[in-house]
């Protein structure tokens, strides 16, 4: 079903779902806004707020579409399956892959310009930990919605993506947030 | 295709947008890091942040997809000059629709930190700050999005998988900068 291009149509399409998203997000920032004591005081963990957001809703998104695409052309099955098994092996890989960089980079960056206030590798841990548990929790809340859009029979791709991206961003905070108690 | 066949492809396909998108949020995050100034200065400013970059990506990831979507059914000519009613509207329907997520979103966070008890400048402020941020951000990002999906189309490339690494890289860096520069034009720093 195409919507038809008009400023109004567009809108009643898009607004509501986007409020919906909007409210989940205050949500989050509303945990943000619990440990921003944390967060002005050492800069490297303010630096890896948007990269980690960013990150698990792109890991997220990345799976859902995959899966969306394979769900279309009849190759996924729930269960013990080739393609489930193998896109969350590379989610994973993935997420070890960039999340060390991040780490590194946010550490790097923070200690070019102000003062980091933390070490290195605490801001490493910090990253690497975050984005484990960010792509484990990414394949289950993408292969939860993929199945739930699946027994509703909706389209994976008007429903999967966005509540997949979303969800992630605010697991993104709720996981930095968990990690950023118990390491520093 | 075995497991490993599978996990090897989608690692390929992953890893460049991921990579662009993991550089757009460093440097979001060191200009994110750059105003804690104003953070301190503008109780609530932070809680806003997830709420305004989730809406640059969602409404300009949408906006994205609906053009690259209408460039590959011929419904949208690669053309900046003269460009037909239907693009107008679908780049109007964005920038509308961010700005009213956006004041919705500070709208919310307010009544939520007075709720909560929590500090909070002035519900003025924090709208205004946050619509501000909306439309210079939208302005931008509608510009880089319709840009870089038509002149990828011209080059052959496919748009689809254009979009969501340019408007996640471009939505983080530019949703930071226009948040700073709002503080500083609501908050009389310019």
């Amino acid at each position: 079903m195409a919507t038809e291009w008009t400023v109004r149509a567009i809108t009643r399409a898009t607004l509501p779902i986007l409020l919906v998203l909007t409210l989940v997000a205050v949500a989050s920032g509303l945990v943000l806004g619990g440990f921003e004591e944390t967060l002005l005081e050492y800069p490297s963990l303010l630096v890896l707020v948007p990269v980690t957001i960013g990150s698990a809703g792109n890991l997220g998104s990345v799976l859902a579409s995959r899966l969306s695409t394979a769900f279309h052309l009849g190759t996924l099955s729930f269960g013990a399956d080739e393609t489930l098994l193998g896109n969350a092996i590379a989610t994973v890989a993935l997420s070890l892959t960039v999340f060390p960089v991040i780490g590194a980079g946010a550490w790097l960056l923070t200690s070019l310009l102000t003062e980091s206030g933390l070490t290195f590798t605490t801001v490493l841990v910090v990253a690497v930990v975050s984005g484990a548990v960010l792509a484990v929790l990414a394949v289950l809340v993408t292969v939860t919605t993929a199945y739930a859009a699946y027994q509703l029979e909706l389209d994976p791709d008007d429903v999967v993506i966005p509540v997949v991206t979303n969800t992630c961003d605010v697991l993104g905070v709720l996981v930095l947030f968990a990690v950023v108690q118990v390491v520093v | 295709m075995t497991v490993g066949d599978v996990a090897r492809e989608a690692y390929r396909e992953g890893l460049p947008a991921l990579s662009a998108s993991a550089v757009g949020g460093l440097l979001a995050g060191v200009a994110l890091s750059g105003m804690r100034a104003e953070f301190d200065a503008v109780a609530g400013l932070l809680v806003l942040v997830p709420a305004l970059l989730a809406t640059r990506g969602n409404v300009y990831g949408s906006l994205g997809a609906r053009i690259a979507t209408a460039l590959h059914q011929g419904l949208v000519e690669p053309r900046l000059r003269g460009s037909d009613e239907r693009l107008r509207a679908a780049v109007l329907a964005a920038l509308g629709n961010g700005v009213i997520a956006s004041g919705f979103s500070a709208v919310v966070a307010w009544g939520a930190l007075v709720a909560l008890a929590a500090p909070h400048t002035s519900l003025l402020a924090l709208t205004s700050i946050a619509v501000l941020a909306a439309f210079l951000s939208g302005i931008v990002l509608a510009v880089v999005v319709v840009v870089v999906v038509f002149g990828g189309f011209r080059r052959g490339m496919n748009p689809d998988t254009l979009v969501g690494p340019i408007v996640t890289t471009a939505g983080d860096v530019f949703g930071v900068l226009f948040l700073w520069l709002s503080v500083q034009l609501v908050t009389g720093g310019i």
